[in-house]
């Protein structure tokens, strides 16, 4: 701010040189000047303050604070629609494990009513056939001793003859009998 | 300055000299409807505030813009204040207290340009914010409460005997107000231009000048801080004086 020399108003307050006697905010001659001017920019700052930005920014910040809390209450209502939906995919997957389980042991008493009759049937089966299987071998059994029986009377028959003796077959019959049951 | 004083050949300081009132186009006579470098700098104070209240928050952005946000934020700020401050029923006064706030903050931010102008550093100028607050904020009392804003100068829980002293303090004290809110912000913003001034007069002394310099950007810092800080003190100020013109009892 270094004072032009040519530029300056000679006064009360500036000397010859251009600078200042004294104090320049104490100098009578200047301050209408500034209260006029102050006055005037003080009017039109309080005209675009109050007519233009002041509304505006106000109603800037109430849109925005409005625009948060609606988006605050869509958020939560979102997160609510999520749990809910998360509620019903837990609920249906236990109903499905439920489900699962009942058709499961379902299954397993099917199966296991089956395999008992089957297994009976075949029990039965096996009595049967074993039944039989004893009763086979028993006559093979009867038809084996029934067999060694006549071979031995006839044996003894045919012996007693070629050692020449006078074969008695009622004897001789007796007599194996006889030892066969020793 | 600095030139002029190494010209000179010597130490010559011209601090006050920065707070000249010139004409703008002419070099005649200041009259009161001269536009003068005062005129100048308002009118930019002016610009600056339109454009950041005005032109930086044309798009009514939801995210703001940079400008917008900084308007935003010293609206926020303000009204947050005198909300604080005065109570609900001070929010009708908010625009004549944010204008008050934004002329001081932008001439105080101006005034730290090189060359510019500094309003704020004039007693006039902040005489008639002081006074003008002063007067206002004391019809308004009236006004509003009628004699019961008297009330404000007798306090009602004081010992008997002590409340007349104390009114009488109360009601000099009320006086000095409106010269301490004008004598404080002109003090602070000239004060600290013109020791900008001193430090830049020895700057032209090569023995001294890193130091000259170094002091030059330590005050700015400061100034950096008073400019903001000076707005503020104003700007509460006239808040407490406006509580106690809609609220007079203690």
């Amino acid at each position: 701010m270094a004072t032009d020399k040519h530029d300056a108003v000679a006064g009360a307050c500036v000397d010859a040189g251009g600078g200042a006697l004294g104090m320049p905010q104490l100098c009578a001659d200047w301050i209408p000047n500034q209260i006029f001017w102050l006055v005037v920019t003080l009017a039109a700052i309080y005209f675009v303050m109050s007519r233009i930005a002041l509304p505006r920014i106000g109603a800037v910040l109430a849109e925005r604070s409005g625009t948060i809390t609606n988006d605050i209450a869509a958020a939560e209502e979102l997160k609510n629609k999520a749990a809910e939906a998360e509620a019903a995919y837990d609920k249906a997957l236990a109903d499905a494990r439920a489900e699962a389980q009942k058709i499961v042991a379902a299954a397993k008493a099917d199966i296991q009513a089956g395999l008992d009759v089957e297994l009976q049937k075949a029990d039965a089966q096996i009595a049967v056939k074993t039944a039989e299987s004893e009763a086979a071998i028993a006559e093979i059994r009867d038809g084996a001793v029934k067999s060694v029986t006549q071979v031995a009377k006839d044996t003894a028959k045919e012996l007693v003859t070629a050692l020449g003796g006078k074969s008695d077959a009622k004897t001789i019959t007796a007599a194996v009998t006889a030892r066969m049951k020793g | 300055m600095a030139t002029e004083a190494q010209s000179e050949g010597g130490l010559v300081f011209h601090p006050l000299d920065q707070f000249i009132v010139k004409p703008l186009f002419s070099d005649g006579a200041v009259h009161w409807y001269t536009p003068t470098n005062v005129t100048l700098w308002m009118a930019v104070g002016l610009l600056c505030i339109i454009g950041v209240f005005v032109v930086g928050s044309r798009g009514r952005a939801i995210v703001p813009t940079r400008m917008q946000s900084i308007g935003e934020l010293i609206y926020g700020f303000i009204y947050k204040m005198v909300e604080d401050v005065t109570g609900k029923d001070g929010i009708k006064y908010f625009p004549y207290i944010m204008t008050l706030f934004v002329f001081i903050l932008f001439a105080n931010y101006l005034a730290l340009l090189p060359m510019s102008y500094s309003p704020t550093s004039m007693i006039a100028v902040t005489a008639v914010l002081g006074f003008g607050v002063f007067i206002a904020v004391t019809i308004l009392g009236f006004v509003k409460n009628g004699p019961a804003f008297l009330g404000l100068f007798w306090m009602k829980d004081a010992p008997a005997v002590l409340r007349p002293v104390i009114a009488i303090i109360e009601v000099i004290s009320y006086f000095v107000r409106p010269v301490s809110h004008s004598i404080r912000l002109a003090g602070n913003i000239m004060a600290g231009h013109a020791v900008i001034k001193v430090f830049a007069g020895f700057a032209a002394l090569t023995l001294v000048s890193p130091v000259a310099i170094l002091g030059i950007t330590a005050i700015y810092g400061l100034e950096v801080l008073v400019a903001g800080i000076q707005a503020y003190v104003f700007t509460i100020l006239t808040c407490v004086y406006l509580k106690d013109a809609l609220h007079p009892a203690h």
